[in-house]
């Protein structure tokens, strides 16, 4: 390897593509990305927004996370959250929250929410569908609660109640049954509890336990783990093995020591 | 990811942690090593497990030494362990794979990395990686590599919360080597670095050769 190769300054590299085919080419499978197989909603009130999502991140059929985050921070107003790629919706959310930052301090004002859903739409809409993320973006700003979707190719909608991600059904249906106009904080809590659990339940890509968020005028209740329908039993026995129990062949310490900073070097001439 | 085979492993314990793996590599069913390196000490408290191509295995420890020879000279003190994962995740996003219908349109690199460390308050950190860098943050362990399904059984049994450095070693240890066994791209020995507030010690398992 060339040592002296200079760092990339950023932006995607297609350095292994030709190796990738290459790799292809002679039957290596690829490898499966963590994906958030999803229950994703969102909910206007009377006095602001709901967003709510389970906890799950699967990697094919196995359950890579019990209890990630999908409740993405954008900026102080608002949040989003993300189905789809795990590292999609993570990078791409964490590169909007830091061009917003950017733009409210040169602005000099609060984000707006259509700010962020334009900054989403159109990255993703560049990439055509390749970043895999599927958003509910959720806020306040000047012109009161608002609530978007944000497909994989880059088009939006604009409602009052949203669901996404493989539990998006389930969720919806509850959302069609139970949704009404001007809610109060508790009653749209409740309902985006209950689209979550529907899709937790239901649907096997979602899991685990309910995150919520509260966005207000000035203010923010990020309620991590709000409820947790499937807490794991407490084990019954010790599978804890004797010490010794191990073949062990070779054993090597290293022992930290810690350097004390001795007289400062003599300078004088 | 089937190519080369590997077993990785991270856990925590009391104010400790430890990272695991096996010590194979071959070329699909053939075996060529028993002796090679996949993890890899990033600074005295943090270690870095690479599942995976075995190429990249070596290209990303020696792009990963530089980046952090680079952070030590410029900031002037060591990598943090956290720090060190969210270092890792760019490197791998940088090159993300795109949709499962274009899967070479983008060229990720074919690795999961663990990670294991100390924060500089003991506290234990662990996470793992997906391909094109997606971090997952574990209180508990951590598994990558083709032996993953089993991992996943074993380390849901055996792991409890607080062991002692000792005890975390024969768990891992246990962890590592039974699930290594129904793995036949993954064997030939064990290796585990168990890291301490005070050190860090390393043992070579014996394990099925076969």
């Amino acid at each position: 390897m060339t040592l002296a190769e200079p760092l990339p300054t950023g932006g995607f590299s297609f350095d292994n593509v030709a190796r990738n085919a290459m790799l292809a080419a002679r039957g290596a499978k690829p490898p499966k990305a963590t994906s958030t197989g999803t229950t994703i909603v969102g909910v206007i009130f009377k006095d602001g927004v709901v967003l709510g999502a389970d906890t799950r991140a699967t990697a094919g059929p196995i359950v890579a996370d019990k209890n990630c985050e999908k409740i993405h921070y954008l900026a102080p107003n608002m949040y989003c959250c993300g189905a789809g790629t795990a590292a999609d919706t993570e990078f791409t959310t964490a590169l909007i929250s830091s061009k917003l930052e950017l733009h409210s301090l040169q602005t000099g004002r609060q984000s707006r929410v259509v700010t962020a859903m334009t900054m989403l739409k159109q990255m993703l809409f560049r990439y055509q569908g390749h970043i895999g993320a599927a958003l509910v973006l959720g806020g306040y700003d000047v012109n009161g609660p608002q609530l978007y979707t944000i497909a994989p190719h880059g088009s939006t909608d604009k409602l009052p109640f949203v669901t996404m991600g493989s539990g998006s059904l389930a969720a919806m249906a509850v959302f069609e049954a139970k949704w009404r106009a001007n809610m109060t904080r508790d009653e749209a809590v409740a309902i985006v509890n209950d689209a979550i659990e529907a899709g937790i339940f239901n649907d096997l890509g979602s899991g685990s336990n309910v995150d919520v968020c509260v966005i207000t005028k000035d203010n923010v209740e990020y309620l991590r783990n709000y409820n947790r329908p499937n807490e794991r039993g407490v084990k019954e026995q010790s599978y804890r093995f004797p010490r010794g129990t191990t073949t062990v062949m070779s054993r090597k310490v290293i022992n930290f020591v810690d350097v004390i900073e001795g007289d400062a070097m003599d300078v004088t001439a | 990811m089937e190519y080369n085979g590997s077993a990785i492993i991270a856990m925590t314990g009391k104010n400790c942690v430890a990272i695991a793996a096996d010590r194979r590599f071959g070329v699909q069913a053939l075996t060529l090593g028993m002796d090679f390196q996949k993890i890899f000490r990033v600074t005295d408290r943090t270690y870095i497990g690479l599942s995976g191509l075995a190429t990249d295995v070596t290209t990303l420890n020696e792009r990963f030494r530089y980046k952090v020879n680079m952070y030590r000279l410029n900031e002037e003190r060591e990598i943090g362990t956290k720090t060190f994962a969210h270092m890792v995740s760019s490197s791998q996003y940088e090159k993300r794979q795109a949709i499962p219908e274009f899967p070479w349109r983008f060229g990720p690199y074919f690795v999961e990395p663990v990670i294991a460390g100390l924060e500089k308050d003991n506290t234990p950190f662990i996470c793992s990686m997906d391909t094109i860098g997606c971090i997952n943050y574990a209180k508990d362990f951590v598994v990558a590599g083709t032996a993953t399904e089993q991992l996943y059984g074993v380390c849901e049994s055996f792991w409890e919360p607080d062991l002692e450095p000792e005890d975390l070693f024969e768990t891992i240890s246990q962890a590592l080597l039974n699930a290594m066994d129904r793995d036949a791209l993954s064997g030939w020995g064990g290796i585990v670095h168990v890291i301490t507030p005070t050190g860090v010690i390393t043992r070579t398992l014996k394990g099925r050769m076969d």
